[in-house]
C-alpha cells in the first residue's frame, strides 16, 4: 500500500448554534504521507485547530463532523466512537497544544504523566514505563532527567514543559502528530529550537506530522508541504518552495509578505488591508474578495475550487488567468 | 515549609487572643459575677472578700493575662448554674457533637463530590438533573424542618430509627462514643443526616462549578489527546483539581456545621455542647457561654490553619514559593 498516513477528503465541521449553522471547517481535503511535515498556515480564527481537533477525535459538541471522511493509515477514523476512538489518540496520534503552561496536570508528576501514558498505550510494566519516560525525557533534551522525572510541571520553564508535552506526543511511537502551534506561546528565544527538536524527532521515526501555526517563519524553515487555510477552506496547498518563492494565491501572497527574514529588503511588514470575515458573514463567492486587490465579478459570484490534487489554488486569477 | 508553619500558627495564636479577650470582656462586664455567686445575705465585707479572692480588684491587664493562661490550660471556671467546672461540663459534650459534625461531614463529602461530578459531566442526563432538583430542595429547605420531616417518616411513621436521645454510649477514656454501639449508632443517623442536607448540596455546587471549569482546562484537553479514557480523565486529572476549594469549604463548615449543630441538637435532643450552651443562655451562665465561644473558636482557628496547610500539601505550587532555576532558558 501507499505510505499516507493522513487522508482527510471534503471535511466538514460544523457547529449548530441557535443563529445557524456555523461551518468552521468547509470542504477540506489533504493527505500527509510517512515522514512528511505538513504545515497549516492563516489566521486565527481560519479553522486550523477546528481541523487538528476533528482528526483527534475531540471536537467539543456541538461541534460534529458533517461531511467528509478521515483515514490513518488506511482506517476510517472519523466515525468511530469517544470509546474506540480512545486507543487511537495518543497511540497512533500524538498531541501537542499551543501552550506547554497549561496542556500539564499542575498536580501531577511529569514523570507520573508520562508513565500514565506509556501504560495506556503499551504492555509494559510500571517500573519499565517509568525507564522508557525517562529515556524520552532525555531524547526530546532535559537535563537531569533522574531528579527531574519527579518534578511537577511548575517546576519546569516554558521551552522545557513544552519539550515534555512532544515526549507525552511520542510515547507510543504514533503515526501521526498533530501539532498546533507548538512554539506560539513561547519566548521567541525558545521557538527554533522546539520546532528544530520536533522536527529531528519525527524525521528519525519517520512521523507524520500536521505542523499548525500562524508563523510563516516556523513554516518555511520546518514543512515539506504547506496548506494555506482561510475562512474555514483551503485556498492553496504546494511544496514549501512554491508557497514561499511562488504563492499564487493572493492571499498567500499577502501572508508572505509578513514574514520579515524572507523580505529583507522592505523595511515594513506589509499587511493584509482588512480582517478574515466572521463565520456567520462570509461573502458569497471567493471568501477572499472583499481584501483581495485583483478581485472581480466573477470572484463575487461564484466560489473558486481548489482541486484534488496534492498541490492546487483555490483562486479564479492563478487557475484561468482572468476573474472579470 | 517550616517558615510557612510557623507564620500560619502565629496568627493562628493571635486570632485566639483577639477572641479572648471578646470572650473575657463579655465575662467581666456582663453582669457582675460576685452578684451571680453570692446568696442574698451575703454582707458587703463578704462581696469585697470574694471580689479580692476572685482577683477582680487587678488591673485589667493581670485579669485578662489570667485569663488566657487559665483557658490555655482549659480552666473556665464554675458553672454558675450547677457549680461544676465548666471543663468537666464541656468535655461531658463535647463528644456528641463532634460525632455528629463529623459523621455529618462524611456524608456531605461521600455523597456531595460524586454527585457534583456526575452533574458537571453528565450534564443532561436524567440522573444529574434529579440531583440538581434535589440539590435545589436541600439549600431551600431550613434544617430544622428537615431534621422534623426525618423525624416524621423514619421514626414516627417507619419506627426504623430513633428520634432522640444518644442511644447507648461506650467510655474510652473520659470520651464517650456512640459510634461503637449498635443503638448508638441508629440514634446517630437522622441528626447526621439532617445536619448535613444543607451542606451536601453546597459540596455538590461547588464540585459541580469548580469540574464545568476545569473541564475546559487544556490539561483535560491534553489528557483527552493523549488516550486517557474519559472516566479517568474526569474522576481522578480533573478531580483532583478541584479538591481544593472543597478541602477549604469543607474545613471552613465543620465550623459552622458546629455552630449548626445547636438546632440540629435540639430538634433531637441530642445531649451536645450546642444543648449545653442553650441552657446556659437561658440560666446567664457566662462562664459556660465564654467557654463555648472559646472552644468553638479555637476549632474555626484551627480548622483554618489546618485547611491552608492542607492546601500547601495537596497543591504543589503552593509548597515552594521559589521557582526552580533549572532549565530556565529552555
Ligand atoms: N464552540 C464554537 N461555536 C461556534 N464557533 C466556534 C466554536 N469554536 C470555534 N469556533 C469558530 O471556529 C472557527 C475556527 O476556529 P479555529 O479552528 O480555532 O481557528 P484557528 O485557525 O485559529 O485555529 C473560528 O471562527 C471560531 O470562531
Ligand atoms: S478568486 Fe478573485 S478574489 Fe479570490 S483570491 Fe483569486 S482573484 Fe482574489
Ligand atoms: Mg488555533
Amino acid at each position: 500500500m501507499s505510505d499516507i498516513v493522513l487522508d482527510v477528503k471534503n471535511l466538514r465541521v460544523e457547529f449548530p448554534t441557535r443563529k445557524g449553522v456555523l461551518t468552521a471547517v468547509n470542504d477540506i481535503s489533504l493527505q500527509i504521507r510517512r515522514g512528511e511535515i505538513l504545515g497549516m498556515v492563516g489566521e486565527s480564527g481560519a479553522g486550523k485547530s477546528m481541523t487538528g481537533m476533528a482528526i483527534l477525535g475531540l471536537l467539543e459538541p456541538p461541534g460534529r463532523i458533517a461531511a467528509g471522511s478521515i483515514h490513518l493509515s488506511g482506517d476510517r477514523i472519523d466515525d468511530l466512537d469517544d470509546r474506540a476512538m480512545q486507543p487511537v489518540r495518543g497511540q497512533r496520534i500524538g498531541a501537542i497544544f499551543q501552550d506547554p503552561l497549561t496542556s500539564l496536570n499542575p498536580l501531577f508528576r511529569v514523570g507520573d504523566q508520562l508513565v500514565e501514558t506509556i501504560c495506556l498505550h503499551t504492555n509494559l510494566t510500571k517500573t519499565q514505563a517509568r525507564e522508557r519516560a525517562k529515556d524520552l525525557m532525555r531524547e526530546v533534551g532535559i537535563p537531569a532527567v533522574e531528579e527531574r522525572i519527579d518534578s511537577y510541571p511548575h517546576q519546569f520553564s516554558g521551552g522545557m514543559r513544552q519539550r515534555i508535552v512532544i515526549a507525552l506526543a511520542l510515547c507510543a511511537e504514533p503515526e501521526l502528530i498533530v501539532a498546533d502551534e507548538p512554539t506560539t506561546a513561547l519566548d521567541v528565544s525558545i521557538q527554533a529550537q522546539i520546532t528544530a527538536l520536533l522536527k529531528r524527532l519525527c524525521r528519525e521515526r519517520g512521523t507524520a506530522v500536521m505542523l499548525v501555526t500562524h508563523d510563516m517563519g516556523v513554516i518555511a524553515e520546518t514543512a515539506d508541504r504547506v496548506a494555506v487555510m482561510y475562512a474555514g477552506r483551503l485556498v492553496e496547498v504546494g511544496t514549501v518552495d512554491e508557497i514561499v518563492r511562488r504563492p499564487k494565491h493572493p492571499y498567500t501572497t499577502g501572508l508572505m509578505g509578513s514574514i520579515p527574514s524572507l523580505r529583507k529588503d522592505v523595511e515594513e511588514l506589509q499587511m493584509i488591508p482588512g480582517s478574515m470575515p466572521r463565520l456567520n458573514d462570509i461573502p458569497d463567492g471567493c471568501a477572499f474578495n472583499p481584501r483581495c486587490t485583483q478581485a472581480g465579478a466573477r470572484c463575487r459570484r461564484d466560489v473558486p475550487s481548489i482541486g484534488a490534487g496534492p498541490t492546487g489554488v483555490a483562486c479564479w486569477l492563478a487557475q484561468e488567468g482572468a476573474c472579470a | 515549609m517550616i517558615a510557612f508553619l510557623l507564620k500560619r500558627t502565629a496568627n493562628a495564636a493571635f486570632v485566639m487572643l483577639a477572641v479572648a479577650l471578646l470572650a473575657f470582656v463579655i465575662f467581666r462586664f456582663f453582669g457582675d459575677p460576685v452578684e451571680m455567686m453570692v446568696n442574698e445575705q451575703a454582707t458587703q465585707a463578704d462581696r469585697m472578700e470574694l471580689r479580692e479572692r476572685l482577683g477582680l480588684n487587678d488591673s485589667f491587664v493581670t485579669q485578662y493575662t489570667r485569663f488566657v493562661s487559665n483557658a490555655a490550660q482549659g480552666n473556665f471556671g464554675i458553672s454558675y448554674r450547677n457549680q461544676q467546672d465548666v471543663m468537666v461540663l464541656i468535655k461531658e459534650r463535647f463528644p456528641a457533637t463532634f460525632e455528629l459534625v463529623l459523621v455529618a461531614t462524611v456524608i456531605s463529602l461521600v455523597v456531595g463530590i460524586p454527585a457534583g461530578v456526575i452533574t458537571a459531566v453528565y450534564r443532561e442526563s436524567r440522573l444529574a438533573n434529579m440531583l440538581q432538583l434535589g440539590s435545589i430542595v436541600g439549600v431551600s429547605l431550613p434544617s430544622f424542618v428537615v431534621g422534623i420531616l426525618l423525624i416524621l417518616a423514619f421514626s414516627v411513621s417507619l419506627g426504623w430509627l430513633p428520634a432522640f436521645g444518644r442511644g447507648e454510649t461506650m467510655d474510652i477514656g473520659w470520651w464517650s462514643t456512640g459510634l461503637l454501639t449498635p443503638s448508638g449508632r441508629a440514634a446517630l443517623v437522622l441528626p447526621a443526616i439532617s445536619l448535613s442536607t444543607f451542606q451536601v448540596t453546597l459540596v455538590m455546587r461547588l464540585v459541580r462549578a469548580e469540574m464545568l471549569e476545569t473541564l475546559r482546562a487544556d490539561y483535560v484537553k491534553f489528557a483527552r489527546a493523549r488516550g486517557v479514557p474519559a472516566r479517568r480523565v474526569h474522576w481522578r486529572h480533573a478531580l483532583r483539581n478541584c479538591l481544593m476549594p472543597v478541602i477549604t469549604l469543607t474545613g471552613m463548615q465543620i465550623g459552622n456545621l458546629i455552630a449548626f449543630a445547636l438546632v440540629t441538637e435540639t430538634v433531637f435532643q441530642w445531649p451536645g455542647m450546642g444543648m449545653l450552651f442553650i441552657q446556659a443562655v437561658t440560666f446567664v451562665d457566662i462562664p459556660v457561654m465564654a467557654a463555648y465561644l472559646m472552644i468553638v473558636s479555637f476549632i474555626f482557628v484551627a480548622l483554618n490553619t489546618c485547611v491552608d496547610i492542607t492546601y500547601a500539601w495537596v497543591d504543589p505550587r503552593l509548597r515552594d514559593d521559589t521557582a526552580r532555576a533549572g532549565g530556565r532558558n529552555g
